[in-house]
């Protein structure tokens, strides 16, 4: 540079000349080397990767590189490997029976490992990650079955769902909201459910169960038995044990008899194939309380 | 004679100008407010109204109060309004930035309010970090480094008042937005048309306001730090408005319809984001370091030469990088390979900026022991480094196929907006004040030592955070059993995040904190407060003015 700045000691270079602001200066130093070289480096590598690969765009195509590489021609491939990987159990679960599928090992390891994965990712937000269920999902693990649990129960319902408008052949039935539609009044209300208490043998008040028997016997037997053991034709559920799906507290249960609860449950079918919910049927199924 | 004469006339017909601008966004307002069926376009009418209404008011009564005293040479009072608005909404954008951080732990904080629901905080927390915070403190900054570096006063006489003022007033009417769910749903530019159209009279203002006063300038050559704020400037403009391109439904609604769709869209969208990181977030931050590091550390600029190759690079190929936010979509393959290649070619060209703001510390490196505001700079220019080597690596497709969609990302950014942005602003901060207001020095230099431990500590529990759950995250999602299925399910990965999510939201925590007793700091000295530790303090803590009394330094 023509006009050599001030000579500055620490670096042992000079100052360009320029000055700012009374004392903001540059120094002249070169460019790092290794800094050059680095970006050259990269520059380097760039271009090889466009010979190789898709990279410049050009007036009606672009350069295809000399690799032949094509994103999608690859996930093509990878995505038909893996169907023909899993190609001879998926056949062999579409034409078995459902009630076949774990009577044979190799199927039924398969159907557990791709039911598992299918539940994770559809059930789950519902059930549970460990179909533990919540207040208004079932817990799946257990042996009390709303809609029945065996084999063929369970896949009708996960092909149908519930009370869906979605699917004509869903599984329905209604209790009726004796509260909300005044079918009963708040007292026979109460004392019905403390009646439903004392089925599973925890009422407190001897006298409000014993005026609920009778309405019970007129509104509730029909669909949930006589002495409250439910009816999985109906998807009634059993009253006589500890298993809850809305709550076993008297506010709980009274809350049901007043609007009939009538929890939704989506139909599987057509959204997830065959094979898969005949997978997911045999998953659920092995949880713990299959029939 | 004539000259001021001149001068007079100018200034009138600038009071004149203002007086009509503020008029006109006045009747806008005002109709908006009344005749607008959108209850927020109502609001937002009624805020811009009733802010020029003030301003107007403002700039009338000081046409009629001639003022004797004489004017400063600088024009510092819309710098010192940014300065307090960047503090204000740093802190803002922070607080909501460690409420959303907690709701990923414990999603009960959502308070399953729609006002409170994460999808509303979070635009409101990275449009009030970057936009808010950053852009207040690069206008701050930007204004009063051209003015220091060209020995000219601010261009335009209410101009600069008006970028300060519309500046925050488009933050205001964006975060209000958000919170009542008004969004255009473009990471980054969330704004609807209105807001985008207010904010691009305020930047062309911003431009000829900078540019005006380059112009003016009575130094030979123009300094680096305006080369960078410069092209901030004139790249967001260029960005913004190609991105925010929509049609609205009515003139008097909030809603709009982008002018893209599908792939182009996704394209434009990234175009702009990477290139706000580029521009706003890089160029326009190391304009700040350009000065605030020499400036503080009394120390020339390492190497002229090396200012001159990584601006001119890194401003030509950054704008190539966006395409590696889409690798592996529908994105053709040749945009995904030069989106790549070029992103890694910027490697160096942005570690030109970490080794001139490093390097400049050569004969000075005592400074980071003695002079925390020096650390805190310094530190930022490291995180810096830390970060643009980072980007280049993730932008490999074979990386980004594991860290893409994770929380690894997000640590990226963070280590980025955190370390970098936040760090080096603080340290701009923590010099503008005492300068600005002109004191002796900061109130308290041992609250900067807390601040920079505090805030780089919680900046390492953030990152380190990201990236476990990041790398968890992106390990669980494609692990297969041998059979062919997914071993994961999604909300199992979000179970195993649950620890780093905690651990993030700690180190954001502090960073809040951090910021809070800088607040407190910057307070005490815009006050007035004598310095409790002046004697600790370097004399380049002092303004300038005091600077010359002071005994230099042994």
């Amino acid at each position: 540079m023509a006009d050599k700045g001030r000579f500055d000691e620490a670096t042992g270079t000079h100052t360009t000349g320029h000055v700012w602001d009374d004392d903001l200066e540059e120094l002249n130093k070169p460019l790092p080397k290794w800094w050059l070289y680095v970006l050259y480096a990269c520059i380097i590598w760039a271009i090889v990767y466009w010979v190789l690969y898709p990279s410049w765009p050009m007036m009606t195509d672009y350069t295809k590189g000399t690799l032949g590489f094509s994103q999608r021609a690859l996930v093509m491939e990878q995505v038909a490997a893996g169907k023909a990987a899993q190609a001879k159990f998926r056949d062999a679960i579409a034409k078995a029976e459902i009630s076949e599928i774990p009577k044979k090992p190799e199927l039924l390891n398969f159907a557990l490992a791709g039911g598992k994965a299918a539940f994770g990712d559809n059930c789950a937000p519902c059930h549970g990650r460990g179909a533990q269920g919540f207040k208004g999902y079932p817990n799946l693990n257990d042996d009390d079955w709303i809609w029945g649990g065996d084999l063929e129960a369970i896949q009708t319902t996960i092909r149908h769902g519930i009370r869906s408008n979605a699917d004509d052949d869903t599984r329905a039935s209604d209790m009726p909201k004796f509260g909300e539609e005044d079918l009963l009044e708040k007292a026979q209300i109460k004392d019905v459910a403390e009646y439903v208490l004392s089925l599973g043998g925890s009422s407190k008040d001897a006298d409000a169960a014993a005026r609920g028997k009778e309405v019970y016997a007129e509104n509730c037997a029909s669909c949930h038995g006589e002495n409250g053991e439910g009816n999985q034709e109906l998807g009634a559920p059993n009253l006589a044990d500890a298993i809850w799906l809305y709550g076993g507290d008297k506010a709980d249960i009274v809350t049901s008899i007043n609007t009939g609860r009538g929890g939704v449950m989506p139909p599987w079918s057509p959204r997830l194939d065959d094979v898969t919910i005949k997978q997911l049927t045999v998953y659920v199924h092995s949880l713990g309380g299959g029939k | 004679m004539a000259a001021t004469k001149n001068s007079e006339e100018m200034s009138g017909l600038s009071d004149a100008l203002a007086v009509i601008g503020a008029g006109l966004g006045a009747l806008i307002g005002i109709y908006l407010a009344v005749f607008s069926a959108d209850p927020v376009m109502k609001f937002h009418g009624a805020l811009l109204g009733a802010t020029a209404v003030l301003c107007a008011l403002y700039v009338i009564s000081s046409m009629a109060g001639k003022s004797t005293t004489e004017r400063p040479f600088y024009h510092d009072g819309p710098i010192k309004f940014a300065s307090v608005a960047a503090v204000f909404w740093g802190i803002a954008g922070f607080v909501v930035g460690a409420i959303i951080a907690w709701q990923l732990a414990f999603p009960a904080l959502n308070f399953d309010l729609p006002w409170t629901s994460f999808g509303r905080l979070r635009p409101l927390h990275t449009s009030a970090v970057i936009f808010a915070f950053g852009g207040n403190a690069l206008i701050a900054t930007s204004f009063y480094v051209a003015q220091r570096t060209c020995q000219a006063r601010l261009f335009g006489k209410w101009s600069p008042w008006f970028v300060v003022i519309g500046y925050n007033l488009f933050i205001v009417i964006a975060g209000t937005g958000y919170i009542l769910g008004v969004t255009q749903s473009k990471e980054y530019a969330e704004p609807e048309w209105y807001a985008d159209l207010w904010l691009t009279i305020v930047w062309v203002v911003y431009l000829i306001v900078f540019g005006g006063t380059l112009l003016k300038r009575k130094e030979p050559h123009i300094y680096v730090a305006n080369w960078f704020y410069l092209s901030f400037i004139l790249t967001v403009a260029m960005l913004h408005i190609v991105n925010n391109l929509a049609v609205p439904v009515s003139f008097t609604g909030t809603k709009s319809y982008a002018l893209f769709s599908g792939v182009q869209d996704a394209m434009t969208q990234w175009w702009y984001g990477h290139n706000a990181v580029g521009f706003f977030l890089t160029a326009g931050f190391l304009g700040m370091m350009y000065y605030f590091i020499p400036k503080r550390a009394e120390r020339p600029v390492y190497s002229y030469r090396l200012s001159i190759v990584h601006f001119w690079s890194l401003i030509f190929l950054y704008i190539w990088a966006g395409p590696h936010h889409l690798h592996y979509t529908a994105l053709p393959d040749w945009a995904q390979t030069l989106g790549m290649t070029f992103s890694i070619i910027l490697w160096m060209p942005s570690w030109g900026g970490m080794i001139n703001g490093l390097m400049t510390l050569s004969g000075a490196w005592d400074k980071l022991r003695t002079d925390p505001v020096i650390r805190m700079m310094v530190v930022s220019v490291a995180f810096y480094g830390m970060s643009t080597f980072e980007g280049p690596l993730m932008s490999i497709k074979a990386v980004n196929s594991l860290s893409h969609y994770t929380d690894w990302t997000i640590g990226h950014v963070h280590s980025g907006a955190l370390g970098w942005v936040g760090m080096i602003s603080f340290g701009a901060l923590y010099c503008l004040f005492p300068w600005l207001w002109n004191r002796r020095g900061l109130y308290s230099m041992r609250l900067v030592e807390w601040h920079f431990w505090i805030s780089t500590i919680g900046i390492l529990l953030y990152i380190t955070a990201m990236w476990v759950s990041g790398i968890l995250q992106g390990l669980m999602w494609r692990a297969y059993d041998e059979l062919g299925f997914l071993k994961y399910s999604f909300v199992e990965s979000v179970d195993a995040m649950h620890i780093p999510y905690i651990i993030r939201a700690g180190g954001g925590t502090l960073f809040v904190i951090g910021a809070l007793m800088m607040a407190y700091n910057l307070w005490r000295t815009a006050r007035g407060d004598e310095p409790v530790d002046a004697k600790n303090q370097p004399r380049v803590a002092a303004a300038p003015e005091i600077r010359a009394t002071l005994a230099p330094a042994e």
